[in-house]
């Protein structure tokens, strides 16, 4: 690899630390200035003022805002996100698990959603404005309307309950095989492919169009090639980057963006996690969950990022 | 070559051919209109046929018909294409596929925009005759390289491992020429090849084409609208006019005895009697010493530039693309402010960048650019586009506005019916005229006009310049004209300066310039302009003195 490109992609990932360093002050500017006192919450209303005083010095209450801020930071660089209030539990070995249910969810989402939608993409684009472009693009459309809640009770409704071919709650367990696994997930993943499958079809489908309008896309109809080998050889390698962009944008919004599905399949994932604890006002859970979701959404952008430079033949092959 | 099919008879042979396309004009229902009315023509083999006329003439949907094929929405409504004793038109889809790139291949206009830019060259030259299945890779990657060296591209035998961004434009157009002659066609269609190159680049381009088409015996459409380009290699000429014929015949006939009118003003060589004027006593504006760079200081673009411009008349700067004729404009503008040196406008300094120049100063200075489309608002009339300056400059507002817009419109001779309209109603000729009357609103000392005339066809070209050396002498206001075109520059200039590589190289009034004996780079230049003489190719490749630049 040439020099420029080691330079670009060093820059990416170098402004992907500093984006993730902003975002954790934010998150954890935002959970200070939320009202109540993380004391008051733990001991209840009856609590006398002497044991608050006690707790707050013992949380480090007492401290300044930023002292406690790079506390709070060398502990999660160390892989210690502290304790739950609400459980007393160790927040990492609690997110472990249910991060990585959410990650192979996502997944196996992901592995359906992402060729099906690229295929659709180039077929919608081989028979442009025709019926099968239209129906590919209405039907796509349609799913992406519909909320997610309303499409997995759809699922729920017809395939588990009608025809019982999947559970209707996503039951998973540690040391469950991965057929039984592949089958409990089977629904919200479905219901996650329709919710993101449009998005990237209608992307794919609008950037190869773009650059159908090019010269060489003509050179190539000249030398005789059909229809579909030059979507496939000329257009599409062409059309990479935005395609690349907008997977990404997907593929972190199927981490990050689960909560409602989880919620619906009872899914032991981090979005059920967040949930629960959000309503139980456990800071310290919700500043962890809130920042390994702002690092998957950062790490993946800044994985589009260089991809789109390395898919770059200028880049890729300078002068 | 295809076996079995009729070896008697025309190779193409193109009948009652009668093009149409479907337009849809904003606010209007869709019409149909005809862009080739009823064109005949034929090509025997190994011959070449120059396809000639202005924009809108027909020629490249016609050479694009013997592939069968229509850009946009372009359709063959009529008529016959017969191909090695065929009609391509009733053979459907798969029959045209299996066609074009092996018995009719295309040479574009811009190679740099018909190669793909995600793969190398090499598997773009051989990937018509791979799926033609006419010859194996390995024999087509060496007929391929055989190409390369007969073209005279450098490192024949590397030069296919490259990517298109890696490669020159003249050197791309070289290699596309090798793609159309690598699955050895029959036709090969020649669609401006040489247009969007430099003179001098131009010239090594012909040549070469030239070679490959003589040694290789293959037919050629060649189109274009440069008569003295086509008649060096052509064999006949066809002359063409809003999708009509208007004469065909050998080509000596149609430079030396043209028979129609229209060829006639073609053929005629429209050079402005234009006295030159001395240089006055102080310039109005002076570039003194002037670097510039981009990146930072990475890349000189301008190296110890000077010149002078004296009031009420025209400095041409003339050279190749790449040799800092539009980056010294940007300098003067402000747009790149110079590393060093100063540009000093009626005795006093201007600032370096645009941001701190005073209005005054802007006023003073005015631009016209080569795409006269993009310069101007789509969604303003011509009546808006004119009276910004005025309200701008001069706080002109309602009743006096509307009449200085109409004087001005009358200056550059279009009359009131145009205030109204939007650009895209314009012609390319009249969308500069407006750019024209836009710069002469601020009343201006001093106009930079870059490549105004590069865009447009040779007589609407013609009148423009015509229209600018009128206005210096209503308005009394100095050019400086950046242009790589030479004929351009005698019509126009009172002084030259010749650019090569961020350099003046020579520099001094027309007459002086234009005088033997010339520096290397300005003798090429000068050999470089196609002349409309049978032979004069040959003439200028031996007579040269050095290489372009851009070989």
């Amino acid at each position: 690899m040439s020099s420029p490109i080691v330079k670009l992609v060093a820059q990416r990932i170098a402004l992907g630390i500093l984006l993730l360093l902003a975002v954790s002050v934010l998150i954890f500017a935002g959970t200070q200035i939320l009202p109540g006192d993380v004391a008051q919450a733990i001991l209840g209303q009856s609590a006398t003022p002497e044991s608050l005083a006690n707790l707050r010095e013992q949380l480090g209450l007492n401290q300044p805002a930023y002292i406690r801020y790079f506390h709070w930071l060398g502990g999660v660089l160390t892989g210690d996100l502290g304790t739950a209030m609400s459980s007393g539990q160790d927040i990492a070995t609690s997110i472990k698990e249910r991060l990585w249910n959410t990650l192979f969810l996502a997944f196996w989402a992901a592995i359906v959603a992402i060729p099906l939608a690229i295929t659709l993409g180039l077929i919608a684009v081989r028979y442009r404005n025709g019926w099968v472009d239209k129906l590919i693009s209405g039907v796509a459309l349609a799913s992406t309307s519909f909320p997610e809640f309303f499409i997995g009770y759809l699922l729920v409704f017809y395939f588990a309950v009608q025809h019982q071919w999947f559970p209707a709650i996503s039951t998973v367990y540690d040391g469950m095989p991965l057929g039984e696994r592949l089958q409990a997930i089977a629904l919200p993943a479905a219901a996650l492919t329709l919710v993101v499958l449009a998005h990237m079809m209608r992307m794919t489908r609008a950037a190869i169009l773009n650059v159908m309008q090019s010269a060489y896309v003509e050179t190539a109809e000249l030398k005789g090639l059909s229809a579909a080998a030059v979507i496939r050889k000329h257009a599409f390698p062409n059309a990479i980057a935005p395609i690349i962009n907008v997977v990404m944008l997907n593929l972190a919004y199927l981490v990050v963006g689960v909560v409602v599905v989880e919620v619906i399949f009872v899914y032991p994932g981090m979005g059920q996690y967040l949930v629960d604890h959000v309503t139980k006002r456990d800071v310290p859970v919700v500043q962890a969950v809130g920042l390994i979701f702002a690092a998957v959404y950062i790490t993946l952008n800044i994985i589009a990022d260089i991809a789109a430079i390395v898919a770059n033949p200028r880049l890729r092959h300078p002068k | 070559m295809v076996d079995g099919k009729a070896k008697s008879g025309p190779l193409l042979d193109i009948r009652n051919l009668r093009i149409e396309a479907t337009v849809y004009p904003p606010g209007e229902a869709p019409r149909t209109i005809t862009l080739v009315h009823d064109v005949s023509l034929t090509l025997e083999k190994g011959k070449v046929l120059g396809l000639i006329g202005e924009s809108g003439a027909g020629k490249s949907t016609i050479g694009l018909s013997s592939m069968g094929y229509g850009r946009g929405g372009v359709r063959i409504t009529g008529g016959e294409v017969i191909l090695n004793g065929r009609d391509i038109l009733t053979g459907g889809k798969e029959g045209l596929r299996k066609l074009r790139g092996r018995e009719v291949c295309y040479v574009a206009q811009s190679a740099a925009a018909a190669f793909n830019p995600a793969h190398r060259l090499m598997d773009q030259v051989v990937e018509a005759t791979l799926l033609h299945g006419t010859a194996t890779r390995a024999e087509a990657e060496k007929r391929a390289v055989a190409l390369f060296r007969k073209l005279s591209l450098p490192n024949p035998e590397t030069i296919g491992e490259r990517f298109p961004h890696q490669v020159s434009g003249g050197q791309l157009q070289r290699v596309m020429t090798a793609m159309a002659l690598c699955s050895e066609p029959d036709l090969i269609v020649f669609d401006e090849p040489t247009t969007a190159l430099d003179v001098t680049t131009q010239i090594d381009v012909l040549s070469a084409i030239k070679d490959a088409i003589r040694d290789t015996h293959v037919a050629a459409l060649y189109i274009t609208h440069d008569l003295a380009v086509v008649a060096q290699v052509s064999d006949e000429i066809m002359v063409l006019r809003h999708g009509r014929l208007v004469e065909w015949g050998g080509t000596h006939q149609i430079i030396k005895e043209p028979r129609q009118e229209y060829t006639n003003a073609l053929v005629s060589v429209h050079q402005i009697e234009h006295q030159e004027q001395q240089p006055g006593t102080t310039p109005m504006l002076s570039v003194k010493n002037v670097t510039a760079a981009y990146g930072g200081g990475h890349v000189k673009v301008l190296k110890n530039v000077s010149v002078d411009i004296f009031p009420g008349q025209t400095l041409a700067v003339v050279g190749e693309s790449g040799s800092g004729k539009s980056t010294l404009a940007r300098a003067i503008t402000g747009l790149l402010p110079p590393e060093k040196g100063s540009v000093v406008f009626d005795g006093r300094t201007l600032a370096n960048r645009l941001a701190d120049r005073p209005k005054e100063d802007l006023r003073q200075l005015q631009m016209i650019y080569q795409m006269a489309d993009v310069a101007m608002n789509p969604r303003q009339t011509v009546g808006t586009i004119i009276g910004r300056p005025l309200e701008f400059y001069f706080g002109m507002k309602g009743r006096e506005r509307d009449k200085r817009v109409a004087e001005l419109l009358d200056e550059i001779e279009m009359g009131k019916g145009f205030v109204d309209r939007y650009p895209a109603e314009l012609s390319g000729g009249q969308k500069q005229r407006v750019c024209i009357a836009r710069s002469l609103a601020a009343k201006p000392k001093l106009i930079i006009c870059d490549e105004v005339t590069s865009a447009l066809d040779p007589l609407v070209a013609h009148g423009i310049l015509k229209l600018l050396l009128n206005l210096q002498q209503i308005e009394k206001v100095a050019y400086l004209f950046i242009t790589h075109d030479l004929a351009t520059v005698k019509s126009i200039a009172d002084s030259i300066a010749v650019m090569y590589r961020g350099e003046v190289v020579r520099y001094g009034s027309k007459s002086k310039v234009l005088t033997p004996p010339f520096d290397a780079y300005t003798d090429l230049l000068l050999s470089s302009v196609p002349e409309m003489e049978i032979g004069w190719l040959e003439k200028a490749i031996k007579g040269r003195r050095m290489e372009s630049a851009g070989n």
